[in-house]
């Protein structure tokens, strides 16, 4: 039989904000252990949470950009368990009546083309702290710089089919949540965190089967790997006619395997309740629509609108919307006059090549604009330019010329200089020249070659190509 | 030696006389504390309206001179690093911390015998208790040993303890006062009370300590609610409704008698007395049993030894057994109960059946009294308590008649709705509380009509 995975998943994503969910706090990364905190964020007896307008702002952008419908009343709610990076015994989060439910996100599908993938809630919470298991011989460790952090979950339906349109899901989904400068959805430092549920059923069939979660995936490429090695072991499983149980997978990224958790450590009875502390989150709907209206343009209207609008193919189109901050760039190039079709190739081959991990812009727009102008300019050959480029990255104050003139790229149009190159190539050749004038016409890129090779690359090769068709013709 | 300072002096002697007849009103205090603060007032010039006033504050409440231990050993020498917001009020408009005042644990008892530390004595008659939570701080008052005292309340924390004692109580409207620095227990119901000598005490610290807070989401937008005015020279044009259901038949002679010649007086006043109802009162103290204990499972959950706090480790390795053993020990009998009521009313499966059921019935007892409110009744006025205070033991091995000591107090913290219980008399020796109920932020309405009372009762005189 062939069988169909059902996935979906519940993303954890941290807001960019300077301060936490419900302190003063601040919230960034990286700072010593238990800096950030105060009587709040570590739950000590008296302390209050009240919310960050900044953190229930970015939720909400999210939830716009995500095609949510925005409850303007929603309640927060009490997770209760114990564990020694919560502080409170609790977690705030939402339960019964989330900020936003009912959104979408699009994207293609490598099997099923162009798919809605459903996205059933989304919802505001604290973060834990951190524990460490392995710093101190014996003993566990506690950060609660984290501690309280604000975070959005963020609910799919089992609508994905596939561990590879899992994965695509969560690129279109950072993309999105990039756009909207919600979150840097930087998994190392686990702003953007991933559980999976899944289960398996016969191909073509609707019926939603017992699922299992996988947990502890560290990148959108260990997401596919462990979907796949838990499809794989459903499908054994059911094959040797063995029930799935209903438990909790964790994946090893170093052995690509999974393995189910202890069931000690599940089975939680979290006793949700209606926050008392927090009164329910009511949003106007003039600051709602405000939020709305503040919305950038997203990624797959921006693809669209590059293509309409500069012709572009839609791979192009794609690229050039892989960010904000590319597509803006794109923009200014052609701003400053440069043919759109021109532009794209600039910025996806020469100026994306210079960049060391493919997303950061290593020269600003105007300084990519003049060394197009170098080339259209005559000045220099599009070969030369790439270098030139290059050179520029070290030596941001240097005009494009400047550094064309330094590493000796600047092109000779000269006529003296290439009719004295053309006459040494047609005499060190004679050959050649008789059998072109015999009508063997092809051989012209080959003398072309030689004048180029004999000018050290510095000719212009339309200039060449003109001087060697006159002295052919004599 | 300055005025602030001699009075600080005075204060310590009458602490000390206080305790030395074996009140135990105080958890923490000292002298030098006093003194110190009083230095402090004279050296900033402070002229704040409670200047030089020596106020005890309830253990629950975060200060950082002394420990707040709650009553319980969980917190045993806990030191707050940050200071409740009532306390910074009181502190800014002149007062001293005079203590920290002695509490059933985490607030959780009607008469201190569930703090840790041993109960306070009804100074009226120290055979009896002096009634709960906030019984130390009532007895501090009813000792003489200070004129004004913080309580809490959840489920009249404050009133129970005032009429017990034969002093005042006020516990105002829910988010008048912030919680912040009130060590949780059931933080919808919880607020910050006060306790006076009298009802003009009581009121001018909540004057002080009232008002909006930042700190914490609950607190309602208003500006603090300041100096009480001059009691009125009589009750014309008061409608004074009273519900039958806090009159039921068997209701104890001596309460009943008091009460009476209370309403009398009300009429000699010239108010309208005026028979009500509040249909859901039965059900009160059932849903405070839900409600209360479900919320403090969650907010006790905090007190696990990691962080602070006695460790109980015994070098367990697990951190299941480390929670057990510390929560084991540091817990009381009465806290371990509501944990455990909690616990139970939120799990899964039986949510609806209680704490979702609980808070339609506890919209049901909103609404009896927003309706009685909505009929022009100005106040509405009941005993304090069913009966004068009780015995040590009395009800310590019966949790259930423990629990129903509260059955007239318990309904303003469920509602929302202000309250306060001020001295209508004694019987056989013992003080009797009457309590008068506003409309949400009628704080100001019923101290007005309880100043009028006080005037024209005899709270010392035997009722029958």
């Amino acid at each position: 039989m062939s069988w169909e995975p059902v996935v979906g998943l519940e993303v954890h994503v941290q807001l960019l904000t300077a301060t936490k969910m419900f302190c003063g706090c601040s919230s960034r990364f990286g700072d010593p252990p238990n800096t950030n905190v105060c009587p709040v964020c570590l739950g000590l007896p008296g302390a209050l949470p009240v919310p960050n307008e900044q953190a229930v702002r970015l939720a909400v952008r999210a939830a716009f950009a995500l095609g949510c419908t925005v409850h303007p009343r929603s309640i927060f709610a009490r997770k209760n368990y114990f564990y020694p990076d919560l502080p409170k015994g609790y977690q705030i989060s939402q339960f019964e009546e989330p900020l936003a439910t009912d959104g979408k996100l699009e994207f293609v599908s490598a099997e099923r083309g162009p798919i809605t993938v459903r996205i059933k809630r989304l919802h505001l919470e604290e973060d834990a702290g951190k524990s460490f298991h392995d710093r101190v011989p014996g003993m566990t460790a506690v950060d609660f710089n984290r501690s309280g952090v604000p975070l959005i979950e963020i609910v799919s339906e089992p609508d994905l089919r596939s561990p590879a349109e899992a994965r695509a899901y969560l690129t279109t989904l950072k993309q999105v949540l990039e756009y909207v400068e919600v979150s840097d959805c930087n998994m190392e430092e686990g702003s953007l965190r991933v559980d999976a549920n899944l289960s398996i059923r016969p191909a073509g069939s609707s019926e939603l089967r017992t699922r299992t979660e996988v947990k502890n995936m560290n990148s959108f490429s260990g997401v596919e790997r462990a979907l796949t090695a838990e499809r794989e072991r459903q499908i054994a499983a059911t094959d040797r006619g063995e029930e799935i149980i209903q438990s909790t997978m964790l994946f090893d990224a170093a052995s690509g395997e999974v393995r189910p958790m202890r069931s000690k450590e599940e089975a939680q009875d979290y006793r949700y309740f209606p926050e008392p502390d927090l009164p329910p989150l009511v949003l106007t709907g003039k600051w709602l629509a405000a939020e709305r209206a503040g919305l950038p343009e997203l990624p797959a209207a921006k693809r669209e609108r590059f293509q309409e609008r500069y012709a572009l193919p839609a791979a192009d189109a794609a690229v050039l919307s892989a960010s904000r901050e590319l597509g803006d760039y794109y923009e200014r190039v052609v701003k400053a006059g440069v043919l759109p079709k021109d532009a794209a190739n600039w910025v996806m081959n020469d100026l994306l090549a210079l960049s060391p991990d493919g997303e950061t812009l290593a020269l600003a727009p105007a300084r990519l604009v003049e060394v197009i102008g170098l080339v259209s300019g005559g000045k220099v050959s599009r070969q030369a330019a790439r270098r030139v480029l290059g050179e520029m990255v070290g030596a941001p104050k240097d005009a494009a010329l400047a550094v064309a003139e330094r590493l000796g790229l600047l092109q000779v149009s000269d006529t003296g200089a290439i009719d004295g190159w053309v006459r040494e190539t047609l005499e060190a050749h004679p050959a050649e020249v008789a059998r072109y004038k015999a009508g063997e016409t092809k051989l012209m890129g080959f003398l072309v070659g030689r004048v180029m090779k004999r000018s050290k690359g510095k000719a212009d090769p339309k200039a060449v190509s003109a001087a060697l068709t006159e002295a052919l013709a004599r | 030696m300055t005025d602030f300072v001699r009075a600080a002096r005075e204060a310590a002697k009458r602490l000390a006389a206080c305790e030395a007849k074996g009140t135990h009103a105080f958890l923490a205090w000292s002298e030098a504390a006093l003194v110190e603060q009083a230095e402090r007032l004279a050296k900033n010039g402070a002229s704040g309206p409670l200047a030089g006033e020596a106020v005890a504050v309830k253990d629950v409440i975060a200060e950082s001179q002394f420990p707040t231990t709650c009553g319980s050993k969980i917190l045993e020498g806990w030191r707050s690093p940050f200071e409740a917001t009532a306390v910074r009020r009181l502190r800014e408009a002149g007062a001293l911390v005079a203590g920290k005042a002695n509490c059933d644990e985490f607030a959780m008892g009607s008469s201190t015998e569930w703090s840790a530390y041993g109960p306070s004595r009804n100074p009226v008659d120290p055979t009896r208790v002096p009634g709960g939570s906030s019984g130390g701080s009532a007895a501090a008052v009813a000792a003489g040993a200070v004129t004004m005292a913080l309580g809490s309340e959840t489920g009249g924390s404050v009133r129970q303890p005032a009429a017990f004692c034969g002093i005042v109580g006020i516990k105002p409207t829910y988010g008048r006062v912030s919680r912040y620095g009130l060590v949780a227990f059931g933080s919808s119901l919880d607020q910050i009370g006060t306790l006076g000598k009298d009802v003009t005490s009581a009121a001018r610290l909540l004057g002080v300590i009232s008002g909006r807070d930042d700190r914490d989401a609950t607190s309602l937008d208003r500006i603090p609610l300041g100096e009480p005015g001059p009691a009125p020279a009589n009750l014309e044009g008061t409608v004074i409704g009273v519900p039958r259901e806090y009159f039921p038949e068997g209701l104890h002679a001596g309460i009943r008698a008091a009460s009476d010649r209370a309403l009398a007086r009300f009429k000699d006043l010239g108010a309208e007395v005026r028979d009500v109802s509040l249909p859901h009162t039965k059900y009160a103290v059932p849903t405070y049993y839900i409600v209360a204990p479900a919320e403090a499972s969650s907010n006790l959950a905090r007190y696990d030894g990691v962080r602070y706090g006695p460790r109980a480790d015994g070098g367990l390795k697990d951190v299941r057994a480390v929670y057990r053993a510390t929560r084991g020990h540091g817990f009381g009998p009465e806290v371990r109960r509501r944990i455990l009521l909690g616990t139970y009313v939120l799990s899964a499966g039986y949510y609806d059946a209680y704490y979702r059921k609980a808070q339609r019935v506890r919209e049901a007892i909103r609404a009896d009294f927003a309706r009685v409110f909505a009929q022009d009744v100005h106040a509405l006025f009941t005993p304090t308590t069913p009966t004068p205070a009780f015995k040590f033991g009395e009800h310590t091995a019966d949790p259930l008649a423990m629990y129903l000591s509260d059955v007239y107090v318990c309904t303003a913290n469920l509602a929302g709705v202000p309250a306060l219980s001020l001295p209508i008399g004694r019987d056989q020796g013992l003080p009797v509380g009457g309590q008068l109920i506003a409309a949400m932020e009628g704080e100001a309405r019923i101290i007005r009509i309880a100043q009028a009372l006080e005037r024209a009762v005899d709270a010392t005189a035997e009722v029958r």
